[in-house]
């Protein structure tokens, strides 16, 4: 069968099963949008492209399946290099595909010519220029298989609009031995040696902590990281990348790690003589000052990705593997030395069984193993002492962390959430309680301002049967805002809860602390933009939220709206700051927890 | 004790496609590694080609230089190859000042380290030396006093020596699996 290579490339998303392309067309482009026509996967039209990237984003996050963009060359494809970089950060499987101008101009500065592969050479898990039209369904199959394979990441296919009208004989790669990838080898399986090590030091360690890092989740490995959890009976933080992996209203639940992240769970991981790090990468914003981080840890490092072992802090035993096989193989490891039973740990405390020996069979390894009793009552402490605190006085000014909380309150438990990145999205982290697995969207290692609004709309055409909302920033929410015309349009009813406090909240915060208060650039304006008018030229439902006896009417009120997107001013306090925090570049030692403790709120 | 050895040489076999040196040169500068010299060829199968790398280990540790090269889809097999476990060589081409009163005692110079003449011009040589790189070296020390017009040296390329025991080709790890998504 002849087809165009426009024909092959749609044909070849329809043979990976792409259900939806967000994308917006120009001239390099063009040829592969006319068989989008007859073709049954939808096409949502973005207002920009950036929106379409994390569109993209948003999608893969909540289904795990690649999300898939396709803009035009130059400023098109230039416009989605955030979206691109913010992918590679959080190792977000999307699929990327950019109009190119024809093989022969290439290289004489042509009408928007922008050289897209060497641009995002370094943003992305890999990319490929076409130049043969018969390539075309070969190079959609690697794609995908690069994209989510292995340590998932974007990719971008470059097509040169000859390539795209030339024609070519279609064929189907039927599986990966006709991939031209050789040298693609993902790890999976864990070294059985170094799991069995892992699985004694499991045993050796009294004050143990499991790091679960976003791989938990790339590798769909919640349910077998809760066995760990429950048959260990080790208390597990997750990382903001890894809200959702385990459950936060599990007694063994911390909560998160990091320079936001509670008290508990960063003193714990400080205290801990032993860290499970699981698909966790020792990010900087976890660690704090690294030479301090978990100084009496020996640490368990399991990554899919062989390149983070030892990138940061050398492991006492390192793994490299998918996270769901190797704890897996860890469980069998750890059954063998005589740990079959579960011992979670608030039924240990409660009923004794946390003692020496607990869960383990007789005379094995296992039953030496020490009492997390004291370690178990230490952390229990840690959080009666130091729990997250705000308050929100009556007729006070609106604190953004009850408005968090009214809304977890007042919306399904497995409501996807989509965060912004400032102050909002450490609140939204901090105060939602994560009981599902790929309910937090948010852009952790880039921390790209303007994330929350399109990713939701693609979070919420991944996963159309549950309430999205997004809690977003001000200043976030005027840097992709437009992309609420093309969920209007498109009848993706996604909710947006700004707040509002008229400030680069987050900016302020550390001109407050450690700029002497001297604020340069971070004024906004509560009222400029109108964000309840601009939401309702946008076809959104707009609601302006002042108090906070108004908050749970006017929460009701948006769920209740099914039909287009709800916009949502909140006027919170703009003097609220994100506590606890630990200064970048301190020890996490150096944490402070709120502004009751210390001078001035630090 | 041994002195540190500050270089060590990669050795990665490569898809002979567009655009893979600049994703390996270009992943040294990402990742603030550095390259002490670096030379590149068509190997006996032409879809790959082998680019040695000589590089600096005081800038990263070793490993996380192989395993993040390793990561790049382009890179087919990488091993590190000890400095005492590798046959390296080198190439150096040289332009000297040899007027006619000189030139006696360069050509006794490259006769004693074995390299060629391979040009020779009014009052000048271009000289042609292969050897290990320390041989070059010396060489280069030695024919620096009479005035060097031009020099150019290639950087070396090396293979594991070969087994007497096993060669200690240093693999990365990685599963032999390969899932379909
Ligand atoms: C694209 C981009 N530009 C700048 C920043 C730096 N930055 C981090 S948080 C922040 C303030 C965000 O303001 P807002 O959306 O109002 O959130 P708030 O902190 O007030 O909750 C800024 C400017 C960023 N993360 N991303
Ligand atoms: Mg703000």
């Amino acid at each position: 069968m002849q087809l165009t290579g426009a024909q092959a490339l749609i044909k070849s998303l329809e043979m990976k099963d792409v259900e939806v392309i967000f994308g917006l067309p120009g001239g390099a482009i063009l040829p592969v949008y006319d068989p989008i026509l007859d073709s049954p996967i939808r096409h949502i039209l973005v207002r920009h492209e950036q929106g379409a990237g994390h569109m993209a984003e948003g999608y893969a996050h909540v289904t795990g399946r690649p999300g898939v963009a396709m803009v035009t060359s130059g400023p098109g494809a230039t416009n989605i290099v955030t979206p691109l970089a913010d992918a590679a950060m959080d190792s977000i499987p999307i699929v990327v595909i950019t109009g190119q101008v024809a093989t022969g101009s290439i290289g004489t500065d042509a009408f928007q010519e922008c050289p897209i592969t060497g641009v995002t050479m370094d943003v992305t898990k890999h990319n490929w220029l076409v130049t043969d039209a018969q390539d075309i369904p070969r190079v959609v199959a690697e794609a995908f298989e690069v994209a989510s394979t292995g340590r998932p990441g974007p990719v971008l296919i470059d097509v040169p609009k000859d390539v795209s009208n030339a024609q070519m004989d279609w064929y189907w790669p039927s599986s990966v031995s006709e991939l031209d990838l050789p040298g693609y080898h993902p790890a999976t399986e864990g070294d059985p040696r170094a799991v069995r090590e892992a699985a004694k030091l499991i045993l050796c360690a009294s004050r143990p902590v499991i790091y679960a890092g976003g791989g938990v989740l790339k590798a769909h490995a919640a349910d077998e990281l809760k066995e760990l959890a429950e048959r260990t009976g080790i208390p597990v933080v997750t990382t903001l990348m890894a809200r959702g992996a385990f459950p936060d209203s599990h007694p063994l639940a911390l909560g998160m790690p990091g320079m936001h992240g509670n008290y508990t769970a960063v003193t714990a991981m400080q205290r801990a003589d032993l860290l499970v790090a699981l698909g966790a990468r020792f990010d900087d914003r976890v660690t704090g000052k690294v030479s301090a981080f978990a100084p009496e840890a020996k640490v368990i490092h399991v990554d899919v990705d062989p390149a983070e072992l030892g990138k940061v802090r050398q492991a006492e035993v390192q793994i490299v593997g998918d996270a769901r096989r190797v704890i897996g193989e860890l469980l069998r490891s750890l059954a063998a030395l005589g740990l079959c039973e579960p011992t979670t740990g608030e039924a240990a405390v409660v009923a004794g069984r946390s003692g020496r020996g607990a869960g383990a069979a007789p005379d094995s390894p296992a039953s030496a193993r020490p009492d997390l009793g004291p370690w178990m009552a230490q952390i229990r402490a840690w959080q009666k002492q130091f729990p997250l605190t705000y308050r929100q006085e009556e007729g006070g000014a609106l604190k953004p962390q009850y408005v968090v909380e009214v809304l977890r309150d007042m919306t399904p438990d497995d409501t996807i959430v989509v965060a912004g990145v400032g102050q909002h999205q450490m609140w939204a982290s901090q105060y939602w309680r994560f009981d599902y697995p790929y309910t937090w969207v948010n852009s952790g290692g880039a921390g790209t301002m303007g994330f929350a609004v399109p990713a939701s709309i693609g979070a919420k055409v991944g996963r159309p049967g549950k309430m999205v909302w997004a809690i977003d920033g001000d200043g976030c929410f005027q840097m992709t805002a437009q992309e609420l015309v093309t969920a209007s349009a498109e009848r993706i009813p996604v909710k947006v809860a700004i707040l509002n406090n008229a400030y680069l909240g987050m900016v302020r915060q550390w001109q407050e602390l450690f700029y002497e208060e001297r604020y340069s650039e971070v004024y906004l304006s509560p009222d400029l933009p109108d964000y309840v008018k601009w939401a309702e030229a946008m076809g959104a439902v707009g609601v302006r939220v002042e108090s906070a006896e108004e908050v749970a009417p006017a929460i009701e009120k948006a769920n209740g709206v099914d039909d287009r997107p709800v916009v949502m001013d909140f006027r919170t306090d703009a003097f609220e700051k994100v506590y606890p925090m630990v200064p970048a570049g301190a020890s996490n030692d150096d944490i402070i927890v709120g502004p009751a403790q210390g001078e001035g709120g630090r | 004790m041994k002195a540190p050895v500050r270089h060590h040489i990669v050795s990665a076999r490569v898809e002979n496609k567009a655009g893979v040196l600049v994703r390996v040169s270009g992943l040294f500068s990402r990742r603030g590694f550095n390259i002490y010299s670096l030379a590149v060829a068509p190997t006996h199968d032409e879809r790959f080609s082998r680019i040695t790398i000589v590089v600096d280990v005081e800038s990263a540790p070793l490993e996380q230089i192989v395993r993040q090269l390793d990561k790049l889809v382009n890179v087919v097999e990488i091993a590190e190859l000890a400095p005492e476990e590798a046959t390296e060589r080198e190439l150096l081409l040289a332009t000297v000042r040899a007027a006619p009163a000189d030139r006696g005692q360069v050509i006794a110079l490259v006769g004693v380290f074995e390299g060629t003449i391979v040009d020779v011009g009014l009052d000048a040589m271009t000289v042609l030396l292969a050897g290990s790189p320390s041989k070059i070296d010396d060489f280069e020390a030695l024919i620096r006093p009479f005035g060097i017009i031009e020099l150019q040296r290639t950087g070396r390329v090396a293979l594991p020596k070969l087994a007497r025991r096993a060669a200690r080709l240093r693999a990365v790890p990685s599963g032999e699996s390969h899932e379909v998504s």
